[in-house]
């Protein structure tokens, strides 16, 4: 067998002339948000070098310094820049570790759908007939539930069956579990749709006369065709699953208050909204918020410059 | 047509059938009626008698066949927290969650038509990019999150002073963004009864402004949904060759938005619509529990914190019920609707 040593260009070099690369550099919403996307995810993974609490370490947090304000309110204490919770955590440190969860189970979380979803929706593609109908019409149902419905009764039934204690240990692992169980259908959709298109053309054909098993026929020669559409809805995926996770720890069916995600920290902060601490509600509210939004920005322009048909119009 | 109609039924029943096994497991493997029933002094000989008599011993098929066949006479047992049958905690609580549904999809209606048709119409005015800006910004914004803001803002109330206050103009800036609040955040207040056990809150203005904040936060998540889902297709549709033929007749704009244009765009929002029943269930939940609005939602939740099998297995069971009912619905209004669609039953 020999192989292709002249390539034409490197990969680097097709990168730079792609369009993709061409598009970003024109579009200036992108740019600003996968700046700030990045600065998040570093902030968020350098937590443990940046923070200046740990908030994990009872003997750093001292209960006296509670529902302290941040710098620019009156009342504020210089060390806890953006002030305290109620229990005397340093609200900077608890974001930044709280957007680290947030952002780990966001990902695993994608991760499990995409692939439970990509599994199902080559099967359903590929194999059609009964696996076709079975499949879609379980991908329907749940996607007439809303995943968010059932991502609230999965947790609900996790939570009774493991008892609230280990459901707390084991949270991260668990939420990744039930978000990723809540969520496939919208990747074995898009996956079954591509395949579709893919399964009438000669090099699939070609491939099966050769006497290719089908696993490798759907893994290696069509799931690669696939790949541009899991790309665009991966991105909406990820704000999705960071959204549902915060909601699921809003409700209590999240990470537990002593190792917060952004979604528990603004249901901690919410019990002393009335008091007047808006802070340690609000604050992580707008790291969620900015987050959430610059996926969705970058995801919008991944699909307009990906998507043929919307890049014609 | 009937076979169409019959295919739907079939197919609204066997996810019913589905979704009561599900829920029956969850009953049959986390409810234990005996230890809500006896105390902890009853040995277990006793116990072993009480379940026999019960039939909770019986095969797994035998017991779900008796869960069906009361579940059919929506007979679901007692909630252990209310110690009254579900059904009646169910329907105490139904009439709040359907006022806010109702106040919701009262205010998408009424907004995201003319806005999705107007940023349809002019794609490019600063007012249709000022539109799915903000819609982009509350689809990233959490439901739970735009309530407890507007709970800051219109029921605490925000007085801050960024802008010098000495100045003319910084007063005023002051003034601007300063908020009174006042507006009730908490609870339905005093319902007015209607009959039964319904109450309302659309018979009173006080009752009203109870409303006001959770029907905007449940809409504010919803409504960029909408404006998208309208204004793609409302473009999609003022592309097609019939509306370009209006327009080559010399039919006013007006009549083809509104009357030709128009007709067409609202059938996949139907559809869109009705599925999203579901999210708009989901997103009660989170509503009622920022605002503590004693619907189903805050009462499922409730039902999960104490762990009342009963009222959580109800809870589903009704709502699954809704989902389908609705889902049927929709399809077949589409399938009446939409000369298109195949009613034959037979496959595409």
């Amino acid at each position: 067998m020999t192989t292709l040593t002249n390539r034409p260009t490197s990969r680097w070099e097709r990168f730079r002339d792609s369009y993709l690369l061409y598009s970003f550099k024109r579009d200036l919403i992108a740019q600003v948000s996968l700046l700030v996307f990045i600065v998040l995810v570093a902030a968020a993974v350098l937590a443990p070098w940046l923070a200046p609490m740990d908030p994990y370490d009872l003997t750093q947090i001292d209960i006296l310094a509670s529902e302290l304000p941040p710098f620019w309110v009156d009342g504020s204490d210089p060390t806890y820049l953006m002030g305290t919770d109620a229990q005397g955590r340093d609200l900077l440190s608890t974001i930044l570790y709280g957007a680290r969860v947030s952002l780990i189970i966001g990902f695993g979380a994608v991760a499990m759908q995409a692939a439970l979803g990509v599994c199902f929706g080559l099967l359903a593609g590929y194999l059609g007939g009964r696996v076709d109908a079975f499949l879609m019409r379980l991908a329907d149902i749940q996607l007439s539930f809303s995943t968010l419905m059932v991502a609230i009764v999965v947790g609900a039934l996790f939570k009774a069956i493991f008892g609230g204690g280990t459901f707390s240990d084991y949270a991260v692992p668990l939420l990744v579990l039930i978000i990723g169980l809540a969520e496939w259908p919208q990747y074995a959709r898009t996956v079954r749709a591509s395949v579709l298109a893919e399964k009438g053309k000669e090099y699939v054909d070609a491939a099966r006369v050769m006497g290719l098993p089908s696993r490798r026929i759907m893994f290696r020669h069509i799931l690669p065709n696939t790949l541009s559409p899991i790309f665009v809805i991966s991105t909406v995926q990820v704000a999705n699953a960071i959204i549902s996770e915060a909601a699921l720890s809003f409700l209590g069916l999240g990470m537990p208050e002593t190792q917060p995600s952004l979604g528990s920290l603004i249901k901690s902060g919410f019990d002393y909204l009335q008091s007047g601490s808006w802070w340690i509600t609000l604050i992580p509210g707008l790291v969620l918020v900015i987050l959430v939004l610059v996926i969705n920005l970058l995801g919008d322009w991944l699909r307009d410059v990906l998507n043929p048909r919307l890049y014609k119009g | 047509m009937i076979a169409f109609l019959i295919k739907r039924l079939f197919h609204a029943l066997l996810v019913m059938f589905v979704i009561s096994v599900i829920a029956f497991s969850i009953q049959d493997n986390l409810g234990d009626p005996i230890q809500q029933m006896v105390g902890q002094s009853v040995p277990e000989s006793e116990r072993e008698v009480l379940r026999e008599e019960l039939g909770l011993n019986d095969p797994f098929v035998v017991q779900y066949l008796r869960f069906a066949g009361n579940a059919a006479h929506f007979d679901f047992g007692y909630s252990y927290i209310f110690n009254e049958p579900t059904t009646q905690v169910i329907m105490r609580h139904l009439p709040a969650t359907l006022e806010l549904v109702a106040a919701t999809t009262f205010l998408i209606i009424v907004l995201s038509v003319p806005i999705g048709v107007y940023s349809a119409i002019k794609p490019r005015a600063w007012l249709s990019r000022f539109f799915m800006g903000v819609s982009i910004i509350g689809i990233s914004i959490p439901v739970f999150l735009t309530a407890i803001v507007l709970i800051q803002l219109f029921a605490i109330g925000v007085s801050w002073t960024p802008f010098p206050a000495g100045t003319g103009w910084g007063a005023w800036l002051n003034d601007l963004i300063t908020t009174e609040g006042g507006m009730p955040a908490y609870g339905r207040g005093d319902p007015v009864p209607v009959f039964g056990t319904w109450e309302t809150n659309f018979a009173s203005l006080e009752g009203l402004t109870y409303l006001v904040l959770p029907a905007i936060s449940l809409a504010s998540i919803m409504l960029p949904l909408f404006i998208r889902l309208i204004r793609a297709e409302m473009l999609e549709v003022l592309q097609s060759d019939y509306v370009k033929f209006a327009r080559a007749k010399g039919i006013s704009p007006r009549r083809i938005y509104f009357l030709h244009a128009l007709k067409n765009t609202m059938l996949p929002v139907i559809t869109v619509g009705g599925v999203q029943i579901g999210t708009l269930v989901a997103y009660t939940i989170l509503t009622e529990t920022v605002f503590q609005w004693p619907g189903m939602g805050l009462m499922f939740l409730d039902a999960i914190e104490r762990s009342d099998i009963p009222l959580i297995v109800t809870y589903l069971m009704i709502v699954g019920l809704i989902f389908v009912i609705t889902n049927t619905l929709v399809d077949l209004i589409y399938g009446l609707i939409n000369p298109t669609v195949k009613l034959t039953g037979k496959p595409a």
